[in-house]
């Protein structure tokens, strides 16, 4: 279950700095038939290894450094990830996280992890 | 689109028409962005003229896609570049060693074949991850352990095939050592089983290593001899219990002692885990301190543990700790205070060495190791770490550039590995850097006698170098292999050193 919290705009000022626009139309039509259930699966197997709440999850731990408490370090809690920022992450990687292929993670799996993180 | 040096665009684009017709048009991957994903996030030469980068991916799921993809490739001279899960993050990542090869993505081929708890082992295809065969057990309830390395999300083969370990006990954790049994696709499209798997209708394919006559399975050992599609491993049956204890010694050369009876036990496996011996004046003085952890039923590593301790009382003035036996399975409790490698637990904890953290609040993102092998005994461990301490300075130009070590890994018999870790970022005059003190490492190390036992796939030339006996004929003998059964040397080439005849320095 996803603690809801409101953190304004934050994903678009990513968004804007990472330089990914993408085509709005087209993420649209994909969002609508993305599945946040499965998308939940997709974080569950993909993502949580290194994102989970708690201790042994060296993405969380990074985060709560990064943020400092004024945003929640596991992704399930936040509020403010849109689905093109989960997107540009999971395809551009970040620090020592490696990017994603999509023999890993299918563009429609991530369409639908983008949905279940920006729900 | 890049195109592979060497090959006519039209080849090219017929070969891909080839791959597409095999695996599916979804699955050959030829635009920028996609290939873009396949570049080694860790690599030393990142955004550099010299960093290696595939011209293309192909993903087939079915061994007759690998062979339908080779065979097509051999027919143009394309070069192939097999991964399995793409994550051997710090040797190469998804990249290729040779720039302009098409990656042969192995991922789609996850499945689990078979786990056999009665006689303890498994058959798996090269996209299975750690954390895939693991779930495949923990779903079914088998009692049978794995050994997974640090990063659970790793292939089961392509750990094994790069020459990596893991956590538990020996002989598991020597992740080529346990295995038994493959299936190879060779470089014009043949399967091979090898081993009992040569037998038509053989039930031993996973239960004897050895089968009848030359065995071959070590050709495809950090290698480019063929793609492997399948492979069995020996498993653990999950040991009743886990007991560990710490010696403490107090006197630099204490070490000389403490290593004998070190490798007496482990040489008796009296003592199987992975041992972990650190060093420095902690609070309690301890100038050594080594944990030395036994796998099995209770009463049995009891009594292992003491005999280790009566041995290590031989060494004046030591001091042993013996910790609590730990039930398996794991209580809850257990569970959330032990280091789960240790307990065949796959997950991604270590890349905690690698973010943020109070230490380290702008983190350089990746890192690559240095790995010789040096004799398991005090003297030499001394001298290695003399060696590090003396040549520092000259390695580095005097600077600091986050060079670590060394730290001593005992987790294979009979030999230690010296390791010493260094930073990679993103920027080219800091990894620039780092490259130079990584080759003249691994040049100093050689002078003694120490070379490494696996590399980054930048360095895989470097430290081949050093293998150098009568003017290379191990190299040239695995050169004359690869030129006999991979004629256009389509495979990996320059993997571990070994380049087809055609881009050989002296072709």
């Amino acid at each position: 279950m996803k603690v809801r919290h409101i953190v304004a705009a934050f994903g678009a000022a990513v968004l804007g700095a990472m330089g990914s626009t993408g085509g709005v139309a087209q993420v649209a039509s994909a969002q609508d038939s993305a599945d946040a259930a499965d998308g939940r699966q997709v974080f569950e197997y993909w993502c949580a290894p290194c994102h989970a709440p708690g201790p042994g999850h060296p993405g969380t731990q990074s985060l709560e450094l990064k943020y400092g408490g004024n945003l929640p370090a596991p992704l399930e809690e936040r509020e403010d990830l849109t689905p093109e920022v989960v997107k540009t992450f999971v395809r551009q990687g970040i620090l020592s996280m490696a990017p994603f292929r999509k023999t890993e993670i299918t563009d429609a799996e991530l369409e639908d992890l983008a949905a279940y993180l920006a729900q | 689109m890049a195109v592979p040096p060497g090959v006519s665009e039209s080849d090219f684009a017929a070969a891909l028409d080839e791959f597409r017709a095999a695996v599916g048009a979804e699955w050959v991957f030829t635009s920028d962005e996609d290939v873009a994903l396949y570049r080694d996030a860790y690599s030393p030469f990142w955004g550099e003229p010299e960093e290696r980068v595939a011209s293309a991916a192909v993903a087939p799921s079915t061994v007759e896609q690998v062979q339908a993809v080779v065979r097509a490739a051999n027919a143009r001279r394309i070069p192939l570049y097999p991964i399995s899960t793409g994550r051997n993050l710090a040797y190469g990542g998804s990249a290729p060693v040779y720039s302009g090869s098409v990656v042969l993505d192995l991922k789609r081929m996850n499945r689990v074949i078979e786990v056999n708890e009665a006689n303890a082992y498994a058959l798996v295809e090269p996209g299975v991850s750690y954390f895939d065969l693991y779930n495949y057990i923990e779903e079914r309830g088998l009692d049978v352990w794995i050994d997974p390395p640090d990063p659970g999300w790793g292939s089961v083969i392509g750990n094994a095939l790069d020459g990596g370990g893991g956590w538990t006990a020996y002989p598991f954790r020597d992740h080529f050592g346990a295995h038994c049994g493959m299936e190879v696709v060779l470089g014009d499209g043949e399967v091979v089983r090898t081993g009992m798997g040569a037998v038509p209708n053989s039930k031993t394919w996973q239960e004897n290593k050895w089968g009848y006559g030359p065995w071959v399975d070590g050709l495809f050992r950090q290698s480019n001899m063929g793609v492997v599609t399948k492979m069995g491993f020996w498993l653990m049956p999950r040991p009743e219990a886990y007991i560990s204890g710490t010696v403490q010694v107090f006197n630099e050369r204490d070490i000389i002692p403490l290593m004998e009876t070190l490798n007496l036990l482990e040489n008796q496996h009296v003592v199987n885990g992975s041992t972990q011996l650190g060093a420095g004046f902690g609070n309690d003085g301890a100038a050594w301190t080594l944990q030395v952890p036994i796998y099995g039923p209770e009463k049995v590593v009891r009594a292992q543990l003491e005999y280790a301790r009566e041995k290590f009382a031989a060494i004046e003035g030591s001091r042993f700790v013996e910790e609590d036996p730990i039930r398996t399975p794991l209580s809850d409790e257990d569970r959330a205070r032990v280091r789960l490698v240790n307990f065949g637990i796959p997950n991604l904890s270590t890349f905690a060495m690698l973010g943020r953290s109070p230490m380290q609040p702008n983190p350089p993102g990746g890192h690559i190791g240095f790995s010789p092998i040096i004799p398991r005994n005090g003297e030499e461990l001394l001298k290695f770490r003399d060696f590090y301490r003396t040549n520092l300075a000259e390695v580095t130009g005097g600077e600091n550039l986050g060079i670590v070590g060394p730290v001593f890994m005992t987790n294979w018999e009979r030999s230690l590995v010296g390791l010493i870790m260094f930073p990679i970022s993103k920027n080219a005059s800091e990894n620039r850097k780092i490259r130079a003190a990584f080759e003249r490492w691994v040049e100093l190390a050689a002078e003694q006698g120490w070379a490494e036992y696996r590399a980054p796939a930048v360095f895989q030339d470097t430290v081949a170098e050093t293998y150098s006996f009568n003017d290379h004929a191990l190299r040239r003998l695995r050169e004359r292999i690869k030129d006999a059964i991979d004629p256009n040397g389509i495979i990996s080439a320059g993997r571990y050193g070994v380049w087809p005849k055609h881009l050989r320095k002296d072709a």
